[in-house]
């Protein structure tokens, strides 16, 4: 049985990969019959690309920006519903919801929020910001795409926390309300360091799965107005199916992987030795 | 901790609950509503119960078709990951003593790092050259591509089995084969659930590689229906909402039912 599927995942992943790392050195299409070697030339058309690099910052603009909006989101939820409330368990499962629904169609239901709704109260309210489409303009648009990510995104995070908080003892709590300590004060001295193993989990898949964006933008913008909200996955999409940039874009997903990989160390790096420092 | 209710907690909870509940809210009344009654006010509760949207949007989408395409493959990935990736697994597991079991097992794991749109472009290429372009090569792609998350969680659930209960088992003239259905398999219940669970999420809502892989406008799935119709009738969103609700319900019926379950799963099957 280990070995089909040995031989199977080679095939069907591993060989692909490398494939993808062949064709970045060579000029093909995708469509002709040949192609030639051209070394290195796409990674150095690449980086004096501008579209290239507009879909890098936008996308470490996003994922850096939701990112942090998530966790810190995430974690009220989780001090929330571990308070003493009301129909907890009501509230746990609303919270876990949009886990289950499909990104694609929560977009388009977010989009339609964006273009027909909020402009409509915006006008009533006479509220100037509210009251043109955010998805619409070239400055804003990403702030819709952060929110839809966000809205979705929490849930899981809120989970995973939730799942932390178990594994702190409740005897620290009794501990530090003998001494007087604040709800603050047992926040930052005692939740946060405990569950900082799964602040660091939380960090990097957030991070990873935001730069990985594709589902919202399409459902949102499209990848516009322009090419504003163009993310990476998008571009080399675009670029390699319909653009002809076959060789190009794979160069593109070469450049993406070694940075999705590099800041996944560097974050795992980063935040475990902040974890042993607590 | 307090022993009082924490009000203040509570309705903060309930002001964020309303976040969540407000685009779902909005889907649903939508889809229930005439374009009339939508032109008048997007809160208000529908009037009567618009069900022609639904029928409209059935025939508009090819519903039912895309239900049947998406149902086979989340059913067919779900039963087929399990059945494999938990032998693959267990075959690891067992044998992490082993030069060659470790280089596996690290084989598998570090593909998680790897992200999709690098074989994106190859994968396309493949697919269409052994005839893959339809939902059951679509099925073949998920149950390949999720041995890399589910070796991962997997291998250390079954590292926690004590060997001994293998090990009577042999004693007793058990086969290989035998310890593993007999005995390993059932055990493994609550991880299967998780891996079951998972991979029913990312299956039926997946989008990308449907996108690419799929090629005939009948094997289209759920999500890759919408965003057809979304090109199409831009502009009907009564008709469009009914879709959405559709597309959804599915998962939001599954959830509903097997709630804690699944979030136990997810929990599970995140932290390992």
């Amino acid at each position: 049985m280990t070995v089909p599927a040995v031989v199977l995942f080679a095939v069907f992943h591993t060989f692909p990969a490398l494939q993808g790392i062949f064709y970045s050195f060579t000029n093909w299409d995708g469509l002709s019959l040949t192609y030639d070697f051209v070394g290195l030339k796409n990674y150095y058309y690449l980086f004096r690309d501008e579209n290239v690099w507009h879909s890098y910052l936008f996308t470490f603009q996003f994922a850096i920006v939701s990112t942090v909006l998530v966790n810190v989101l995430s974690l009220a939820i989780v001090i929330g519903l571990n308070e003493k409330i009301k129909f907890k368990n009501f509230f746990r499962a609303v919270y876990f919801l949009p886990n289950v629904l499909s990104v694609l169609i929560v977009g388009y239901i977010f989009n339609y929020l964006f273009a027909n709704v909020l402009p409509l109260w915006g006008e009533k309210l006479g509220i100037e910001a509210l009251s043109t489409n955010i998805l619409g303009s070239e400055k804003w648009a990403w702030v819709g795409i952060v929110i839809v990510a966000v809205w979705q995104a929490c849930a899981l995070n809120t989970i995973l926390y939730l799942a932390g908080l178990q594994t702190v003892p409740s005897e620290l709590y009794e501990a530090s309300s003998l001494d007087g300590a604040s709800k603050w004060q047992n926040f930052r001295h005692i939740t946060f360091p405990m569950i900082a193993p799964f602040f660091t989990i939380n960090m990097v898949l957030a991070m990873k799965n935001f730069l990985m964006v594709f589902d919202q933008v399409v459902a949102l913008t499209g990848g516009g107005p322009g090419r504003a909200t163009e993310s990476i996955s998008l571009l080399i999409y675009n670029g390699g199916f319909q653009g002809g940039e076959f060789a190009y874009q794979s160069a593109n997903s070469v450049i993406y992987f070694i940075v999705i990989m590099a800041v996944s160390i560097l974050q795992i790096k980063f935040l475990q030795k902040r974890e042993v420092d607590m | 901790m307090a022993k009082k209710t924490n009000w203040v907690a509570t309705l903060l909870i309930a002001v964020g609950a309303l976040f969540i509940l407000f685009p779902l809210y909005m889907t649903v009344s939508i889809a229930l509503k005439t374009p009339e009654e939508l032109a008048d006010s997007v809160l208000s509760l529908p009037v009567g119960l618009h069900v022609e949207n639904f029928a409209k949007a059935i025939e508009a989408t090819n519903f039912f078709q895309a239900f049947k395409n998406s149902a086979f493959i989340t059913v067919t990935t779900v039963v087929l990951t399990i059945i494999t990736n938990s032998m693959v697994a267990y075959a690891i597991a067992r044998n992490m003593h082993r030069k060659f079991f470790r280089f596996l097992y690290y084989y598998f794991v570090s593909a998680l790092f790897i992200p999709f749109p690098i074989i994106m472009l190859p994968i396309v290429k493949q697919t269409s050259a052994f005839g893959m372009n339809n939902p059951s090569g679509l099925v073949f792609l998920y149950v390949v591509y999720g041995i890399a998350f589910n070796i991962f969680i997997y291998v250390g659930y079954i590292r926690s089995i004590p060997k001994e209960l293998e090990e009577a088992a042999i004693m007793d003239g058990c086969s290989t084969w035998g310890v593993f259905w007999r005995v390993v398999f059932p055990l493994m219940a609550p991880i299967n659930a998780t891996v079951a669970i998972l991979t029913c999420l990312w299956a039926w809502n997946d989008f990308l590689l449907p996108l690419i892989v799929l090629s005939d406008q009948s094997d289209m799935t759920l999500p890759l229906v919408q965003y057809v119709f979304q090109s199409k009738f831009g502009t009907d969103y009564n008709l469009a909402f009914a879709s959405y609700l559709m597309a959804l319900s599915p998962m939001i019926i599954v959830y509903l039912f097997a709630q804690k379950w699944i979030i136990g799963g997810v929990t599970r099957g995140a932290i390992k």
